[in-house]
């Protein structure tokens, strides 16, 4: 940071910065408000927000509104809480975004450094899957998933996220790979290291940072979708649908502690991922393979 | 039949023809450098011998055995890139072998070759290093590193030292020769740099537009270029090339040339096959070093002409002091010696060593004599 500071080309006086720092802390100040308008309601009785002031802190702090959220709250007619379909949406989560990862990867590779004839259609095409509305696939994807015996089952989801998610991962894999030296590559035919072993060997060494953001672009994408997972999700729907029943559920007394704790659940996963995964996102992995 | 045979070897992009029709015996133990500007088909014709790029017609042979559909990794072969190309996420030592590994070689072995070139290359403390840690020139004796501990057939190297600097090409240069008379492997290097084609070959192709202008010895190429192309592209400064016609004087052939006052002056030639020429124009070519000061003209030549002639600008550069003038229409530079008394202005008089002269035909551009 010391660094960025010394590059910085306009030299700030004492006033401006405090200006700036003024704007800053409103905008920081603003954004948050919404999660904290969450986690204090989230941590109150009920009564305490239906008799009282949204925006105060709790009067008596409590964590049973999480725990409901979690195991006993009554989920479309099930009092099952969110957790199954929490469970649901990382068994889906996960193979879809490591798949399409590795697809999108192994995608950029052949791309940009194995060109076979028509390769730039095979990506335009690609990349126009980027730009097809859910909505358009809906019905000709059930069917499909139908004949597949995949309806309504979390390989079904899997699968469906896998091949949306492909274009985007694709596309990011290819973009970095143009620009890895293709010298690299050769010299490592010379050395005798054949498709996989190149791959393996000396292009995913070096892909941390766009796999990062791939990650990152991934998981949030599909453990945020509603639609796939409410039109295919059958007995196993994501969290996002559960969420959704949880909070629309037409009987008794909105509990909305409960339903700022669930939506938090819903949300924490992806926060997660952002924090942790963008530790990960150094640059420089490829110092030192080219001319400096 | 050579160590390295390219027979007749033509590459085409599409329609395309970029190489044509290559014909290049090499010897086992030579070191043979392909020269010439960018663009003209050099790396093409390199990446075809190692199998990086697959061959339009004609045959490439290594040790005997045919190679054109022969896997890079299969031809005994070993590179190196201008880039070096290490794999950034392996140490230098990994770097090295990683060559060996893919082949199979056992870890024994491996680490045996690995020290002796290390040893070899004096880079036995980089070896655990990352390549990103590593200056320039320690980047460059790792990618050699990484092609010696092959043991290969033939060394490729695609300007190798274009990435260094002034100071550190030269010495690498003298670094890469020494390494050639000590392993006597064939070598095959590609440079735009006719510098190092000149003092590391033992033999030159000179390449233009895709096609092999001039195979020969370094003195070869010097003293008898094929072409005005490939006269002018070896040396530096480059040899001046002026309109000449073809005189005679008691039966032996002149060229006559026109100063820059317009006066007509005879140099007479050595060549005795000129005299065909009486009459006739044509381009006459002289190194900057054949034109000097009369003191520092060659002793054993036997024949030094006198040429008078204005002097237009005078460039000290140390060792010798380079001279312009204006001799048939064109810029002809002289190469003194470094105290030479010469001024612009003056009309002084050259030496010309016509023992060196080179004539060429002003239609085809070739090379009629010597
Ligand atoms: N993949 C390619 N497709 C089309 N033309 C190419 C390709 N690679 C090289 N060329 C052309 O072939 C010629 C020779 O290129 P190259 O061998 O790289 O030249 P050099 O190494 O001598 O600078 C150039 O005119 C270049 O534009
Ligand atoms: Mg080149």
């Amino acid at each position: 940071m010391a660094v960025a500071e010394q590059d910085t080309a306009v030299r700030t006086g004492r006033g401006t910065r405090i200006f700036i720092y003024g704007i800053l802390l409103l905008f920081a100040l603003f954004y948050m408000m919404p999660l904290f308008v969450m986690v204090a309601n989230s941590l109150k009785p009920l009564p305490e927000i239906t008799g009282g002031n949204m925006m105060a802190l709790p009067e008596t702090w409590t964590v049973e509104p999480w725990l409901k959220a979690w195991s006993t709250a009554q989920i479309g007619v099930e009092p099952t809480g969110l957790r199954p379909y929490f469970i649901n949406s990382i068994l889906m989560v996960v193979p879809a975004v490591a798949i399409s990862t590795i697809l999108g990867a192994l995608n950029g590779y052949v791309l940009t450094k194995w060109s076979f004839r028509g390769d730039k259609i095979i990506f335009g095409l690609l990349l126009f899957s980027c730009f097809i509305p859910f909505q358009i696939v809906l019905i000709p994807m059930a069917n499909l998933l139908g004949k597949m015996g995949l309806a309504g089952s979390i390989p079904g989801l899997v699968l469906v996220h896998v091949v949306y998610g492909i274009g985007f991962s694709t596309l990011y894999f290819r973009n970095y790979y143009a620009v890895f030296p293709t010298e690299l590559v050769r010299a490592a035919m010379i050395d005798g290291a054949g498709f996989f072993r190149i791959f393996w060997r000396i292009m995913l060494p070096v892909s941390g940072p766009i796999a990062v953001v791939c990650v990152i672009w991934q998981f949030t994408n599909i453990w945020n979708d509603f639609l796939f997972g409410a039109s295919f999700g059958g007995q196993s729907q994501p969290m996002t649908v559960a969420l959704n029943n949880l909070v629309q559920s037409s009987t008794g007394v909105k509990e909305y502690n409960v339903h700022f704790a669930g939506a938090i659940l819903a949300a924490l996963p992806t926060l997660l991922v952002y924090i942790v995964a963008g530790r990960y996102f150094v640059r420089g992995l490829m110092a030192g393979s080219v001319k400096g | 039949m050579g160590f390295l045979d390219i027979r007749n070897v033509t590459k085409s992009y599409g329609l395309v023809e970029v190489l044509h029709q290559v014909d290049i015996e090499v010897e086992e133990g030579e070191f043979l450098v392909l020269v010439g500007p960018s663009g003209c088909g050099k790396s093409t014709l390199l990446n075809m011998i190692a199998g990086l790029e697959s061959i339009t017609s004609g045959d490439i042979a290594i040790n005997g055995r045919v190679v054109n559909g022969v896997h890079p990794s299969k031809r005994n072969i070993a590179m190196v890139f201008q880039s070096y190309a290490l794999y950034p996420n392996m140490t230098v030592g990994q770097n090295m072998t990683f060559g060996l590994e893919m082949h199979g070689v056992p870890k024994a072995e491996r680490e045996a070759a690995l020290a002796d070139v290390a040893r070899l290359l004096q880079i036995e403390n980089l070896l655990d290093r990352k390549p990103g840690q590593l200056s320039g020139g320690q980047r460059q004796r790792v990618a050699m590193g990484r092609a010696l501990v092959r043991n290969p057939d033939v060394f490729l190297f695609d300007e190798p030292l274009s990435n260094l600097d002034a100071k550190l090409r030269v010495d690498m240069r003298t670094e890469i020769k020494k390494l050639h008379e000590k392993l006597k492997t064939t070598i095959v290097y590609v440079t735009h740099d006719q510098i190092e084609a000149m003092t590391l070959s033992t033999r030159i192709a000179v390449m233009y537009q895709g096609y092999v202008q001039q195979l020969g010895t370094p003195k070869e190429i010097y003293d008898t270029p094929a072409n005005v192309y490939v006269a002018t592209f070896m040396g530096s400064p480059a040899m001046n090339v002026v309109p000449a016609r073809v005189g005679q004087h008691n039966g032996v052939p002149h060229a006559v040339v026109t100063t820059q006052d317009g006066r007509a002056q005879a140099l007479r030639f050595s060549q005795p096959n000129m005299a065909a020429w009486e009459g006739r124009e044509i381009l006459l070519g002289l190194r900057p070093e054949a034109i000097t000061d009369p003191e520092g003209a060659d002793r054993n030549s036997a024949n030094i002409v006198g040429l008078s002639n204005r002097i237009g600008v005078t460039e000290p550069a140390g060792a010798d002091t380079f001279v312009t003038m204006e001799l048939g229409g064109r810029d002809v530079i002289a190469r003194m010696r470094a105290d030479a008394n010469v001024a612009a202005g003056q009309e002084f008089s050259f030496a010309v060593n016509m023992e060196k002269a080179v004539a060429f035909d002003p239609e085809t551009e070739r090379r009629i004599a010597p």
